[in-house]
């Protein structure tokens, strides 16, 4: 039997592959060091946040697929600070070459230079493409009481306030809709902001908190440790036909956290629409968009000559949701 | 959980893959700057094409490696080359100046394979069960934790502890400079766009330790380091005897670190902070912590590598990293289309059991591997010219701090806070202080911020910060790190008389 495994297993190395490795280490290395200087070759793709979130997961999920269709290393790094504030700000002096992008995300572009001078505007972001969101879900464990959307309504009306909810940051897409359905219902629920979706979910299996505003993500993360109350989509979400959506219910709410990619403003025309084009290719690929819809997420399709209209459209709702939310003044 | 899975990792391979990612990463871990997560996550990519089990197993070596890497740059540079070292560098340093830097490398690697193989132990054995203690620590666990790893203030600086508070005020408030992590505020920025991004640790901590010692390197015509004898072997002998002396020391800290891996809102530097106050309490009276005590070493080394394993418990039964080299990994596992939860030890528990023991493989293959490469390290650092070492070590802060996140004002910053830690140094403030504030300060806000919030909202303000068990317990060892001292200075006055007598 020991033989039998050895063997097979002896078939599967790959000698050029294991040097390839080592020498793509090596680059990749050098790469990260010299992030600037890069000129040709791999792209670095940076994330403005930290390992793990739903922004880097979605980028990990191009990799394979850019590298697949292109031929070239899409080389993540991440530049985490400020919720993001850090990368954005920084965007602009990177080379507009086309060998850096960066990854985008709403409602933060649109609330965060809103709230405060943060470095950055978000008309000088140059968004070429929008190619997923999360929709916003109300989540709780699976043995809690809540067996239905009604049933947390209900008890944040028999004691406003003592619904506690955990969600991803302040000002972010989940305490956007945090407060836009309390309007909506007309409760009164308590917030609690965490650092990042992450510890969110950890609060809300921990049972520190009572339900989760988070994303459809969760759910397919966490299975059946926890269930979904309603999901903010049009449609219901393939990947969970049994929970209804907010609109079902009664309730005018679609959204979530959408995501997207930019360019340097100093990046051309052509090199803004190449890139639109690329990733518009990975987008259509049924491969991809599969492991995302596994993962929880749903597809978006904002190219470069459909981003402006999309934007103003997005920057009127966050801002007045926002404005409404006493988050801006 | 049987023999195919052992044997699965045993093939060549798999033992291949585990010796390059030991080597790599503490080569890696190694350079003040180049953290694990940054290399966990340069290397994700290359596994894409692998097997699943496969892939775990290099990214675990790589991790577990680097963490055992920065005790170098901790014992013999004074800086810890990841956070998790951070500790390491209290009785690292001291030892590696009087000319045991040998003996201390040494002893690292053993309590640093030792501590690995608790971790991953617990991890094989325990991960379910265990996986519940990462949900049992809520925001106000959090808070009371890291009031505990700032009591260590208290005991870093006796006989100085006005300027210990000092430090750690000051680390506190450099801690709250940026836009705030969970309420979005922008706070001590005075209008500046290079202070949004507040202050990196990593940065803070090259320029905090390393830049001092960079500074006296260049001021004063001795060498670096002291070296007693011909420079041949490790030690190593001595250092096994040393290190098995402290078998306790050592296996309290393992499981400590294990216990602190699993909360996901620390990690390895908070696992040594809490390891090394522990071993300083329970110290023998002829011990003397932070003047190059071997027990030093080993809580702290012991506790950060047994991180590794019991980061990856609630990574792997609730999809929730329990550090931040574990949400890389996790993201790598999604993309593997590996979905993690308790169903991954029960069904489809191959790929599970077989990284465990690829990770056991690797950490035993840390023994030799981290010896041999201490003790070209530790050859290196003291036999080359001070000329050049210098130069050398000034460039690779300066690279290590600007790769965290591409930023050239992370590199000021950190040459700003390292010669600002040089000035301080002279009136008789220590790094240690401000750096344990600036790590622990933004896990307190934001325990204490959550806590309030939930407190109020449920009408149980007082029952949420005093009224939960596990909370009460942390209380307690707090007060007793922070009292411990006085009381042993009692009973030892009252030891003393009588002897004395008996002296006369």
């Amino acid at each position: 039997m020991f033989t039998k495994t050895f063997k097979s297993h002896f078939k599967k190395i790959n000698y050029r592959s294991f040097f390839s490795i080592s020498l793509t280490t090596l680059a990749a290395f050098t790469f990260a060091v010299t992030a600037q200087a890069q000129v040709n070759g791999p792209v670095n793709y940076v994330i403005p946040f930290g390992p793990g979130g739903e922004s880097d997961i979605s980028a990990r999920l191009q990799q394979p697929f850019f590298k697949e269709k292109f031929g070239q290393d899409l080389v993540i790094s991440y530049k985490p600070g400020g919720g993001g504030a850090v990368g954005w700000a920084s965007l602009n002096n990177l080379k507009g070459d086309g060998q850096t992008i960066m990854g985008v995300n709403l409602p933060h572009i649109i609330i965060k230079p809103a709230q405060k001078d943060v470095g950055f505007t978000t008309d000088n972001i140059t968004s070429f493409y929008m190619f997923h969101f999360t929709p916003d879900a109300l989540v709780v464990t699976a043995d809690s009481p809540y067996k239905s959307l009604q049933d947390l309504i209900d008890a944040a009306k028999k004691k406003p306030g003592a619904v506690t909810l955990s969600g991803s940051g302040k000002a972010s897409a989940n305490h956007l809709a945090q407060i836009k359905f309390d309007k909506m219902a007309g409760i009164k629920t308590t917030y609690v902001p965490f650092k990042g979706t992450g510890a969110a979910v950890t609060a809300l299996l921990g049972k520190q908190v009572k339900a989760e505003w988070g994303y459809t993500t969760v759910g397919a993360k966490q299975g059946k440790a926890v269930r979904l109350l309603a999901v903010a989509m049009e449609e219901r979400h393939p990947l969970f036909p049994n929970v209804p959506t907010f609109k079902e219910l009664g309730y005018d709410m679609v959204g979530g956290a959408y995501r997207g990619m930019a360019l340097p403003s100093s990046a051309s025309e052509s090199t803004r629409k190449a890139w639109s084009k690329m990733v518009g290719e990975i987008n259509n690929d049924p491969a991809f968009q599969k492991k995302m819809l596994d993962g929880g997420f749903a597809m978006l399709d904002i190219d470069y000559g459909n981003m402006d209209a999309f934007m103003k459209e997005r920057v009127k709702e966050y801002i007045s949701d926002a404005r409404a939310a006493g988050l801006i003044k | 959980m049987d023999a195919s899975n052992f044997l699965n990792a045993l093939t060549p391979f798999n033992m291949m893959l585990a010796l390059f990612g030991v080597v790599a990463g503490t080569v890696i871990g190694s350079i003040p700057g180049l953290t694990a997560t940054m290399a966990v996550a340069v290397l994700v990519p290359i596994t894409f094409s692998m097997e699943p089990a496969s892939a775990l197993i290099l990214l675990g070596a790589i991790y577990t490696g680097a963490i055992y890497g920065g005790a170098y740059a901790a014992i013999l540079l004074n800086t810890p080359g990841t956070p998790s070292a951070i500790a390491t560098t209290f009785d690292g340093y001291p030892m590696a100046k009087r000319g045991d830097g040998d003996l201390a490398v040494a002893i690292a690697c053993f309590a640093s394979v030792a501590g690995g193989l608790v971790g991953a132990l617990g991890l094989l054995f325990l991960a379910p069960p265990l996986s519940k203690v990462a949900l049992a620590f809520g925001p106000v666990e959090y808070f009371w934790l890291s009031i505990f790893g700032l009591s260590l203030i208290a005991s870093l600086s006796q006989g100085n502890l006005l300027k210990g508070l000092v430090g750690g005020a000051f680390g506190l408030i450099l801690s709250t400079v940026g836009i705030a992590e969970i309420s979005a505020d922008v706070r001590l920025t005075f209008g500046s766009q290079t202070m949004i991004a507040g202050f990196e640790v990593v940065g803070a901590l090259i320029g905090l330790y390393c830049i001092p010692v960079l500074i006296n390197l260049a001021a004063v015509p001795d060498r670096h380091l002291k070296v007693e004898s011909e420079v041949g072997s490790l030690r190593i002998l001595e250092a096994a005897k040393v290190t098995l002396k402290s078998k306790f020391n050592l296996i309290r800290s393992s499981v400590i670190g294990t216990v602190v891996g699993i909360l996901p809102g620390a990690g390895g530097s908070v696992a040594g902070l809490v390891a090394y106050s522990e071993a300083k309490r329970t110290a023998r009276p002829e011990q003397r912590f932070g003047e190059g005590e071997p027990d030093g070493i080993i809580a702290t080394e012991a506790s950060n590598n047994a991180t590794v394993g019991g980061g990856f418990i609630p990574t792997l039964v609730l999809g929730i990293p329990g550090t931040p080299p574990d949400a890389v990994i996790l993201g790598a596992l999604l993309i593997q289309g590996v979905r993690t939860g308790p169903t991954l030890f029960e069904g489809g528990g191959s790929i599970v059991y077989t990284f465990i023991y690829g990770l056991i493989i690797a950490t035993v293959l840390m023994l030799p591997t981290g010896l041999l490469i201490g003790r070209y390290a530790y050859k290196t650092i003291i036999t080359i010219p001070k000329a050049v070492l210098v130069p050398t070590v000034g460039f690779m802060t300066i690279i290590g701090t600007f790769a965290i996140r591409n930023s050239i004002s992370d590199v000021i910053i950190m040459i700003c806070l390292g010669v600002f830690g040089w000035l301080i140094s002279r009136f008789g403030f220590a790094a240690s202080p401000i750096v344990l504030g600036l790590i622990l300060g933004p896990i307190a806000e934001q325990g204490f911020v959550q806590s309030w919030i939930i407190g109020s909202a449920t009408d149980n303000l007082w029952g949420m910060f005093f009224g939960r068990p596990i909370s009460l317990v942390i209380v307690a060892f707090t007060i007793l790190s922070l009292t411990y001292p006085l009381i042993v200075k009692r009973r030892m006055q009252n030891k003393k008389s009588p002897t004395d007598l008996k002296a006369e």
